[in-house]
């Protein structure tokens, strides 16, 4: 890393998260100007996006390659009043928070709360969702049955493809023409309402040109002035990169990034997308240019480096927008999610690891930043030099990249019904969602609970923290007399709260698809422009809506402890257990004993515990899969947590696994925290017994102390670990590398820790941000490299 | 006729005990009493009682009581074990070790288990004191894909000091193995002024050299885990103070036993 990186890595390391009201001020005065009034609502987006590409301030930051900021200066972060309006409690809190704060100046305080506030109030998307859906879903919402991802944040969860790098966004617009031209208004109903759609991914064309002109200028500008000779020759070739793209195709490794991060900037200043936005399958999209570049003598290995270290600088300086409430607590973090994939297979099915993938292997080593994550895919057909170069970065305790399953993944998106070459151009995203990169509008709509279910099971319906009968009475379970009884009660509950969580989805995709429409991502993601439609509202080729199961370990453990001890081996009654939740194990240490290392555990390859998993899994997959959303697309589900599993633990009392009241639930498919006492083979044999396939994802975090990875034979061994894990269609596994006693100093010492990056679930965080109980609670997860 | 054995645990994900990634079957009772064993609970040949937990409880294990240390299980109780990681060892070119204790005390249950891995395919491995009379050694010769053999002290009132036996049929026994074909690995505990002495390095070398062929020599340093089981299991820690070897004495030992030519690994 040379000075003038290790300077911007610096810069983006120090500052501090704070609000910008820039992008609400400037929003709220177009809306305020009657302009909006005049045309149709996609149109309105649009010229309210092209108002504030043309007016916001612009941001050069010293020595940096690549430009352009979301907010007036690094991690300066908008608001979207469109979606979620700030109180003056919101803005106290994110200002003063221990985790995750945003500053929050006097001046941007006055701002929001003077106008921004009082015109949005009512009319953003969150006032609107919980005015629409229905009191049953507000009260399991609130009870921490579920969580509904559209409340503060707009549907993204989606990546780019390689389309940005053969097409500029002059070609985008005639594309978008030669749609207008084919519309039908003799027998396409529909046909003014495309128009007008068009109409405004041509306004989003136009604005993202202007934004990028207006940094060639600026550029220029500053050329004029730059004292330093090789400084000067920069600003220059960057001046006429910023006039050339995203107007036009790029030529050059270099124009095709400043493309990229302006294609970037657009996605995320049009609304808060979930998961930020991606560059997904960066290797395969640069590598013609970078190949093309080294030879032509345009770039060394080096320079491109240099140029790929500025890029990253620029992901780390975009902070995930402020969240408040529940959103806050199910992802808690500044990371927005964007999930760069590495490796993996071409269009042809081959393995795709090229230069530029190992080249990108040595940034994200050196770089080490939070922002953007990274994975790498492996299939079968991928060398082991790949995973091995992988896993040496693991071994740092840095907690990147993730690891992913090629194979499993397209197999997933063929079983949705994506076309072959579709799945092999795509990945994972966000945490581990699986998608069909550039033609896919893959939703996350929420967490759900399934443990918190089981404690309504056992408590015939009723929450017992708030005294509510939030679920239907399915029985006293003193009075059942099999297991089979206990399961039939569990079903009846998922599909009562799913049937909640699904129908407020669907009310939630209409409002979007009405009132925020999004004409710039929807220029990005095949086949809007074709078909005229927003993203939003089904104008991508495929439309899936998932909902993300936590809590499997948990559930699992809690129905295994159940079955083994009331039912099969009666070492006690159903009523000497619920009473023992109750009083949350008061003076039950025996019972809590016998719960804890004398029962089936999963995550241990024994069957007892891992046939209820499957049931489990079966369970809330055909609650799920295949019912249909809005859009013309399906609801699936996935199994990751995000840092949900500690909010859902904490509204969720004792349970049977043995859990204390408000500890965190088990994340994603891992066992549950300590239960796992057989070492990595058996929590890979039973985490498979689930079928990978049939989900969008699943989450697996392992942790190892840095001795397992040491040795060339130690990477070895975890090699074949992660191998085999994936013949066996597992989907994604990480490893955390650290030992527990750093990480309680780091508790200690938070200061002195502050680059400690962790593995916390499907992403990586510092460790020093996250809240007490998540610390404690990957302080616990097993260390497998102690016994 | 169901044979059954003693064990003390099950290991999986063993990766220094053989080749790839392998299960570790620790057999009950042991004939030598090291000074310096890593497992005080192998050594006697019935079920034990101790205080805290040590052992995993397994519930595809009937009446596991977890606060014995051994159990009484059959073949398939451990067959069904064993195949359960059939996959990681065929990615990794791994497979199954017998170890104690001395699994060679147990030679039915043991020659019974060896077969059983045979017929389905397991790589296995026994890894022995070589205190056993030769003719076990060739009842399970050909099931029996690798010996991990250790080797301690080479003058045989020092071996009767700290192991409790002669070495005398230890060393002859070897011999024979190492001639009869190419499947003993040499695991040499190393330690401090006990076994790390120059004498006995120089001798031990010499007599590696004298044998016919081994497949790779494994430098086990002496390492401290095991002071918490000795006060689990309420036993006298003969060496409680002894103080592991530096990266430079492991350093010199490694260029002693690289000048045999054979692969060489250090911490097994």
């Amino acid at each position: 890393m040379n000075e003038r990186i290790k300077k911007l890595r610096e810069q983006s390391l120090n500052a501090i998260p704070s609000i910008s009201h820039e992008r609400a001020f400037l929003l709220t005065k177009f809306y305020k100007s009657g302009e909006t009034e005049k045309c149709s609502t996609p149109v309105a987006r649009a010229l309210a996006f092209k108002y504030i590409l043309e007016n916001k301030e612009l941001c050069i930051n010293d020595g940096e390659l690549i430009v352009g900021e979301r907010g007036p200066k690094p991690k300066a972060t908008p608001t979207y009043p469109e979606l979620c309006v700030h109180s003056e409690n919101d803005l106290e809190i994110l200002n003063t928070r221990p985790k995750i704060p945003f500053k929050v100046s006097n001046e941007s305080k006055d701002i929001m709360l003077g106008e921004i506030l009082p015109y949005w109030k009512g009319r953003s998307i969150r006032d609107r969702i919980f005015e629409e859906v229905d009191e049953e879903w507000k009260e399991a919402y609130s009870e921490g049955v579920f969580t509904e991802f559209m409340e503060q944040r707009a549907p993204g969860h989606t990546v780019a493809d390689d389309k940005i790098y053969h097409k500029g966004m002059l070609d985008f617009k005639k594309e978008i023409q030669s749609s207008i031209n084919k519309l039908d208004f003799f027998y396409d109903k529909e046909a003014l309402s495309k128009r007008e759609e068009l109409k405004a991914m041509e306004i989003c064309c136009d604005a993202l040109i202007a934004f990028a002109n207006r940094y060639s200028k600026k550029l220029y500008e500053l050329a004029v002035h730059e004292k330093d000779k090789r400084r000067k020759d920069e600003l220059e070739t960057m001046a006429g990169i910023c006039s050339r793209v995203p107007a036009n195709a790029p030529r050059t490794f270099w124009e095709a990034l400043q493309y990229y991060w302006f294609v970037h900037l657009g996605v995320i200043t049009e609304l808060n997308t979930w998961d930020s936005f991606n560059p997904g399958r960066l290797d395969q999209h640069l590598y013609p240019f970078y190949k093309r570049d080294i030879e032509s003598g345009l770039l060394t290995e080096e320079s491109a480096k240099e140029l790929l270290q500025s890029f990253w600088v620029k992901f780390n300086n975009q902070p995930a927008p402020p969240k408040v409430g529940v959103t806050a607590q199910e992802s808690s973090t500044y990371t927005d999610f964007c999930l760069i994939n590495l490796g993996g297979v071409t269009p042809e099915g081959k393995d795709a690891a090229n230069d530029l993938t190992f080249v990108l292997l040595d940034v994200i080593e050196e770089m080490r930043l939070l922002q953007p994550s990274s994975m790498v895919q492996i299939s079968k057909k991928n060398p082991d030099r790949l995973l091995k170069r992988a896993l040496k970065i693991i071994k740092t305790g840095y907690g990147q990249p993730s690891i992913f399953n090629t194979d499993a993944i397209i197999q997933e998106m063929l079983r949705h019904g994506k076309s072959i070459v579709d799945a092999r151009c795509g990945g994972a995203s966000g945490c581990v969602e699986t998608g069909a990169f550039g033609k896919e509008a893959y939703i996350l709509t929420g967490y759900f609970n399934l443990t918190k279910v089981l404690e309504i099971t056992l408590n015939n319906g009723v929450d017992i923290r708030s005294g509510k009968p939030i679920g239907i009475e399915t029985g006293n379970p003193e009075t059942f007399s099999s297991f089979d009884e206990l399961l039939d009660a569990y079903r009846k509950q998922l599909n009562h709260f799913i049937n909640i969580k699904i129908k407020g989805n669907l009310i939630i995709e209409q409002l979007y698809a009405k009132y925020l429409p999004a004409p710039f991502i929807s220029i990005l993601i095949d086949d809007c422009i074709k078909t005229g439609k927003d993203y939003n509202a089904g104008g991508a080729r495929y439309n899936t809506s998932y909902i993300q199961g936590v809590g499997m370990g948990s559930t699992t453990d809690s129905l295994a402890a159940i079955k083994f001890n009331v039912f099969d081996k009666r070492k006690f009654s159903m009523k000497e257990l619920l009473e023992a939740l109750k009083s949350n194990f008061k003076d039950q240490k025996e019972l809590r004993d016998k719960l804890v290392f004398e029962t089936p555990k999963y995550g241990n390859d024994n069957d007892y515990a891992d046939a209820i998993l499957k049931i489990l899994f079966e369970l809330y997959f055909n609650e799920i899969d295949g019912r249909r959303n809005t859009k013309g697309g399906f609801f699936r589900i996935n199994l990751l947590p995000t840092t949900c599993h500690v909010y859902f633990g904490s509204v969720t009392g004792a349970t049977p696994d043995g859990r204390y009241a408000c500890e965190p639930l088990s994340e994603g498919i891992s066992p549950v925290q300590g239960a796992d006492i057989n070492g990595p083979t058996s929590v890979i044999k039973s985490a498979s017994k689930i079928d990978h396939l049939r989900t969008g994802g699943t989450l697996l975090n392992q942790k190892f102390t840095p001795q397992f990875l040491a040795t060339d034979d130690g990477i070895d061994n975890v090699v074949h670990l992660i191998r085999t894990y994936f013949s066996l269609d597992g989907h994604h596994i990480q490893f955390n590398v650290v030992n527990a006693e750093l990480l309680r100093e780091a508790q200690k010492n938070p200061e002195k820790y502050r680059d400690l990056i962790v593995r916390v679930a499907g992403y990586s965080d510092y460790f020093v941000d996250l809240g007490t109980a998540l610390q404690n609670e990957i302080i616990r997860r097993t260390e497998h490299g102690k016994s | 006729m169901q044979v059954s054995g003693l064990i003390f645990d099950i290991k999986k994900y063993s990766i220094n005990d053989g080749p790839g990634i392998r299960t570790t079957i620790f057999f009950k009772g042991c004939p030598l009493n090291c000074w310096w064993c890593h497992n005080p609970e192998s050594r006697a040949s019935e079920p034990e009682e101790f205080s805290g937990r040590l052992s995993r409880w397994n519930p595809d294990f009937e009446n596991m009581n977890r606060n014995v240390v051994g159990r009484k299980v059959t073949t398939a109780n451990v067959m069904k074990e064993i195949e359960k990681d059939i996959p990681f060892y065929q990615q990794s070119k791994g497979g199954v070790t017998f170890s104690g204790g001395e699994p060679m005390l147990q030679i039915d249950f043991l020659s019974c288990l060896l077969e059983k891995c045979k017929l389905i395919d397991i790589n296995t491995a026994v890894d022995t004191t070589g205190y056993s009379d030769y003719k076990n050694y060739e009842r399970i010769y050909e099931t029996t894909d690798y010996f991990l053999y250790d080797l301690k002290l080479m003058d045989d009132h020092e071996h009767i000091k700290y192991t409790g036996a002669s070495n005398k049929i230890i060393h002859e026994n070897l011999r024979r193995l190492t001639s009869a074909g190419n499947k003993v690995i040499l695991r040499i505990p190393i330690i401090p002024t006990i076994t790390n002495t120059s004498k006995n390095i120089d001798e031990m070398v010499n007599f590696i050299s004298s044998l016919e062929k081994v497949r790779e020599i494994d430098l086990l340093p002496f390492h401290k885990s095991a002071n918490s089981k000795y006060e689990k299991m309420k036993k006298e820690n003969k060496l409680p103070n002894l103080v592991p070897l530096n990266e430079e004495e492991i350093e010199f030992l490694r260029e002693k036993f690289s000048k045999l030519g054979y692969p060489l690994k250090i911490g097994g």
